[in-house]
């Protein structure tokens, strides 16, 4: 923002003033992620700079905390570091087995979500669609509803799936309510259980599915699916040849949306999930409430990288998907 | 469901499911399981093939209670306190105990008689007796140190951020006798309205100066941290960061809390006989002698005391540090189990809106 | 006219009109049914499970099955009958049972909720209940007096009907006293609508200190170059993609009594030793940290109203003799008037339902009403109650939603 030439001098201050403010909101947004980083490399198990990292001494930095998310719930962690150091480590560390679970509860929890996600939005995007607004507000829901009341009511059905229904009898007339249970007739239930988790993450994710897809899908010309038609492609060959070029960078922005919603969600893993399936969240949940060791920060810096690669994935498929449809960035 | 079919034989083939021989042990977290998993899991283990998960909980009883009453239970078995075991017990929630199904002291004493009195219950077996004490930050304070319950209310006297446990089973019965309610007469105070008006009014006095904590391994952190110079704490977790991380904090024996915990299955326990195994191997008299090597917790059979030597480091004398050591006992309030089975739910009432007010 | 369409036919002879309506509502329910999967997943693992959630709000059969003899007595005598022997002998049953089924605890937890300090009532009694002998009334009332209190049998009949609106009283601080009239419960037990209001207001501040922060800088992201205000934008962008555990840890590291800004203020000498400032385990921690995770969710909407007001309209109004500042308040500021909207509405949405971060960092008067949701369902297991303030709660949210989509519209949610 250039200032204009007729700026007075009080304005010229002024406008540096502005600079000087928006620099500070920047570094408001911007440093709590980063300090985590040097952070980490502390040698002194402490949450501060200490004087050597200051001074930029060698001996002030270490990589003990990442080693010790290596070796944290190992069976022999002082072991010769060969190939059993490592299966250990591969069967046994704590940072490992709630990788595993986050891993595979975030790429589950996607396809689930992209799926059914990117199929409604197609028909949410067409014009036929009958009560459209309605059915969108419903299902953009899961992002609204604070997590607290989704949790408890997922935890609530996923321990013992079925529902009140009224019954009446006749002699005397009344009115009473029975319950269908799933678990009680069939010993149905998904509290506990990954697939329960799985659900659970896959409803949370599909809002963000949802709006990256449709908005992809806003200015799509139908008449593309048409000429499609009329030039012989059968419905598959449609969306698969034409449909799915235009909005694969959507779908990807979404699936990446979700899998980031799994991957960071914590609030329904703690109260339907088990001790078998903890996420890295829920571990780190554990940890900031007990005891903030550097081991945390480890982590934290890690998962900081990994949102960076996220976010720069999400930023090149969005400018891809505005060149592909001839949109001019906003 | 037919996706949560194709997605369970995915589960399934890609080989999560549990396997049958493992324990869901839910305990408090902290140096506290870990004296648990040094002196009872590995052994038993070792012996058996038998794996134990360790589930760290805040107060075990809660995943507990809930598991039961939602009809999802997961746990085989946990860690509570007196009052929960009772309470628990008496709401049908957990499986009866046959003493006789404990084993014996070396000498042949049979197990009823070599606990200590209460430490039997329907219910529930316990394994330690253990103490709420509080401890302070010794470097925090360059002339007069704490010494009696009271002055962790002396605001004036010792400045600085307290923890205390964000409940008020403890944190009452704490404010009577600070304000200087004998420890014999605590209960009877407290179960009166104007008792319990003054252990709140008592507790007005330092509320803007708490730090609240709710897991058992946050106090020796807060006090590391130097978040509060003084906290109240478990003793064997004050003991712990002493002995091994050399932490300058100093215990304040005097108004001690005395409760035991206890191991208790729930009903509907998923491995109940595995369950039942490793609570007899546990609760042996060389077992619970092992824990105090790693822990300042007495054990609660009578022939486990002889045994109890030196801590894990092989210098520390394990016995001044117990909670039971007469030394440590003065003014010291033993919990009232029926009480808190009996006040808990109008006492956390009171004191939420009295937190939030 | 009509006539003209009516007779329009098409090439296989059908009228128009008809095959219209025809191929129309085939392409609605192919429509359908591409949306009808997802709908139907939702409505099973997210809006049923929160209709069962809130259904045990007002349906609590605790006391009705641990407690059938009474239910009877109060079925067969209305509301102001005298309290007889009958009813007296109807609960001496009750407690037999209910020390063999072992219930007398979650019985009397259940009138507990509504008449304080009564569970021991029921225990005490239950324990004793084998040596109860006719005449019940003395019997019961030399055990407790209480058991003859006018109260305690207006909250076991209210009590005695499963399907109950007792929670949402309790759940707005209010009770009913022994004639069945609602009045506000003691003072030192109010508690919710503190927490309700608080959670509001702390919102409402964090929605404002959103505001005041993102206007600037999407401001500046509106008015620079395309390409350097791309860059600018991963500034933005960052945080929103990172996990909120990591950004609550990092306010944890920078807050505390020994961490980063407290020692940044000692070391310049602004704060002595003994000065350090308790930032954190208060409101203090909870509004800095939400303030700057909810921050990007004001931004993007800002920037992308912003981005396309013409930046002649400002200098329009400066070359027609505005001082800057009336041109920014006539002229700019109307026109990001809906960005404002959108921002803070949503802010607002989801810091109502906070939980996690004021549960790390908020201590004791940083809790909001989702945290004592949490409190209820995971440590006192009142579950009707957790419901009925989840049911408050999702109510608001549900009006803030329904305001968001009638001034907003939902399709202009936009990520990133």
């Amino acid at each position: 923002m250039a200032l204009p030439i007729y700026a007075s001098p009080l304005e010229r201050v002024w406008h540096y003033t502005y600079l000087v403010i928006c620099g500070l909101i920047f570094l408001f947004l911007i440093a709590p992620i980063l300090i985590v980083i040097p952070l980490s490399f502390n040698a002194e198990p402490y949450f501060t700079f200490t004087e050597k990292m200051l001074a930029f001494d060698p001996e002030g930095y270490s990589m003990r905390w990442y080693d010790s998310l290596l070796t944290f719930g190992m069976q022999n962690p002082d072991a010769p570091r060969d190939a059993s150091w490592w299966r250990d480590v591969w069967h046994n560390t704590t940072w490992v087995q709630v990788t595993k679970n986050s891993v595979i509860i975030g790429v589950f929890a996607t396809i689930v979500a992209t799926v059914l996600g990117t199929l409604a939005a197609l028909g949410l995007s067409r014009p036929e669609m009958p009560y459209r607004r309605t059915i969108m507000a419903v299902l953009i829901s899961p992002m609204i509803v604070p997590i607290i009341i989704s949790a408890t009511g997922m935890f609530f059905f996923f321990s013992n799936p079925g529902f009140p229904y009224p019954t009446i009898s006749f002699s005397p007339f009344e009115i009473g309510i029975g319950h269908f249970s799933l678990r009680e007739e069939y010993g149905f239930k998904l509290a506990n259980s990954y697939p329960g988790i799985i659900l659970a993450h896959a409803v949370l994710g599909i809002p963000f599915v949802i709006i990256t897809v449709t908005a992809t899908l806003v200015g799509f010309d139908q008449s593309l699916t048409r000429a499609a038609a009329s030039l012989g492609a059968n419905p598959r060959t449609t969306f698969f040849r034409v449909i799915m070029p235009l909005i694969l960078p959507g779908v990807v922005s979404g699936a990446l949306f979700a899998f980031v919603t799994s991957f960071d969600e914590v609030v329904a893993v703690l109260f339907i999930a088990d001790y078998e399936q903890q996420t890295i969240p829920r571990q780190m949940w554990n940890g900031i409430r007990e005891q903030i060791s550097p081991q945390i920060l480890a982590v934290a810096t890690i998962l900081v990288i990994i949102s960076i690669a996220l976010l720069a994935t999400v930023e090149l498929l969005r400018r891809r998907s505005e060149r592909l449809r001839g949109v001019t960035p906003r | 469901m037919k996706t949560t079919l194709i997605l369970t034989t995915a589960l399934v083939a890609s080989g999560f499911a549990a396997s049958a021989q493992e324990l869901n042990v839910v305990s408090w977290g902290g140096s506290y399981t870990k004296s648990q998993v040094e002196a009872y899991h590995k052994p038993f283990t070792e012996m058996t093939g038998i794996k134990i998960n360790s589930i760290d909980a805040d107060n075990p009883a809660t995943p507990l209670k809930t598991q039961v009453e939602a009809g999802n239970v997961t746990i085989d078995l946990a860690d509570i306190e007196l009052s929960d075991a009772i309470r628990l017990c008496d709401e049908g929630l957990l499986e009866p105990i046959d003493p006789a199904s404990l084993p014996p002291a070396p000498d042949g004493t049979p197990a009823i008689e070599d606990f200590v009195d209460g430490a039997l219950q329907d219910c529930a077996v316990a394994t330690i007796v253990w103490g709420t004490i509080y401890a302070y930050d010794t470097t925090k304070f360059t002339g007069e140190k704490p010494s009696k319950i009271g002055d962790f209310f002396d605001t004036e006297k010792f400045p600085g951020k307290r923890g205390l446990l964000k409940a008020p089973k403890r944190s009452l019965e704490m404010a009577l006798l600070a304000d200087g309610v004998p420890a014999a007469e605590v209960y009877d105070v407290l179960g009166t309205p104007e008792g319990v008006d003054r252990a709140f009014a008592k507790l007005d006095t330092i509320k803007n100066d708490v730090v609240w904590w709710e897991a058992g391994a946050q106090p020796p952190q807060l006090l590391a941290d130097g978040e509060v110079v003084m906290t109240t704490a478990y003793n064997g977790r004050i003991f712990n960061a002493i002995a091994d991380e050399g932490k300058p904090f100093q215990i304040v024996w005097d108004g001690q809390y005395i409760d035991f915990d206890l191991w208790a299955i729930p009903k509907g326990a998923p491995n109940l006989e595995a369950a039942k195994q490793f609570l007899a191997f546990s609760t042996d008299t060389q077992r619970l002698a092992d824990q105090a090597k790693w822990i300042a917790y007495g054990p609660a059979r009578k022939s486990s005391a002889s045994l109890v030597g030196l801590y894990q480091d092989g210098k520390i004398e394990m016995a001044p540090h117990m909670p039971t050591n007469p030394d440590n006992m003065t003014n010291s309030l033993v919990n009232d189990p029926e009480f808190w089975a009996d006040h808990d739910v109008e006492l956390n009432e009171r004191f939420n809106a009295w937190l939030a007010g | 006219m009509t006539d003209t369409t009516a007779l329009l036919t098409t090439a296989d002879g059908k009228p128009l009109k008809s095959a219209l309506a025809k191929s129309q509502g085939r392409a609605r329910r192919r429509a359908f049914l591409l949306v009808a999967p997802l709908f139907f997943f939702v409505l099973l693992t997210f809006i049923i499970p929160i209709g069962q959630m809130l259904f045990q709000s007002v349906y609590n059969p605790t006391f009705t099955q641990a407690a059938p003899n009474l239910v009877r007595w109060f079925d067969e005598n209305p509301a102001g009958s005298q309290i007889d022997e009958a009813a007296f002998a109807a609960l001496a049953a009750d407690l037999k049972q209910m020390k063999t089924d072992k219930t007398a605890g979650s019985a009397g937890t259940r009138i507990n909720y509504d008449m304080p300090g009564t569970r021991s009532l029921f225990t005490a009694a239950a324990r004793k209940a084998d040596k109860l002998e006719p005449p019940y009334r003395e019997a019961l009332l030399e055990i407790d007096k209480t058991w003859g209190d006018p109260m305690l049998w207006r909250v076991m009949r209210s009590a005695a009907s499963a399907l109950t609106a007792d929670f949402y009283l309790a759940a707005l601080d209010l009770t009913r006293d022994d004639t069945g009239a609602i009045i506000s419960v003691a003072q030192d037990r109010q508690v919710y609508v503190t927490l309700f209001a608080r959670t509001f207001l702390l919102s409402g501040l964090i929605t404002g200190l959103c505001l005041v922060l993102a206007f600037p800088i999407a401001h500046l992201l509106a008015t620079l170059p395309l390409a350097r205000s791309n860059l600018l934008m991963i500034l933005v962008l960052l945080p929103f993609w990172t996990s909120l555990l990591v950004r609550t840890t990092s306010w944890m590291v920078l807050l505390q009594g020994q961490g980063v800004v407290n020692n940044v203020l000692v070391s310049l000498g602004i704060l002595g030793e003994d000065g350090r400032i308790q930032m954190m385990y208060n409101q203090t921690g909870t509004i800095i940290a939400m303030t700057h995770i909810l921050l990007p969710f004001m931004v993007l909407p800002l920037y992308s109203v912003m981005r396309p007001i013409p930046p002649s309209y400002v200098r329009a109004a400066r070359s027609l003799g505005a001082s800057s500042w009336t041109a920014f308040r006539r002229v700019y500021l109307p026109q990001t008037l809906p960005g404002i909207g959108a921002g803070a509405l949503l802010v607002f949405i989801l810091a109502v339902g906070y939980y996690i971060t004021p549960a790390l960092v908020g201590g004791a008067d940083g809790q909001l009403i989702s945290n004592l949701i949490a409190f209820h369902m995971q440590k006192s297991l009142n579950w009707s109650l957790a419901a009925a303030l989840a049911g408050l709660l999702l109510a608001a949210v549900l009006a803030l939603y329904w305001l968001y989509d009638r001034v907003v519209g939902i399709d202009n949610l936009k990520l990133g």
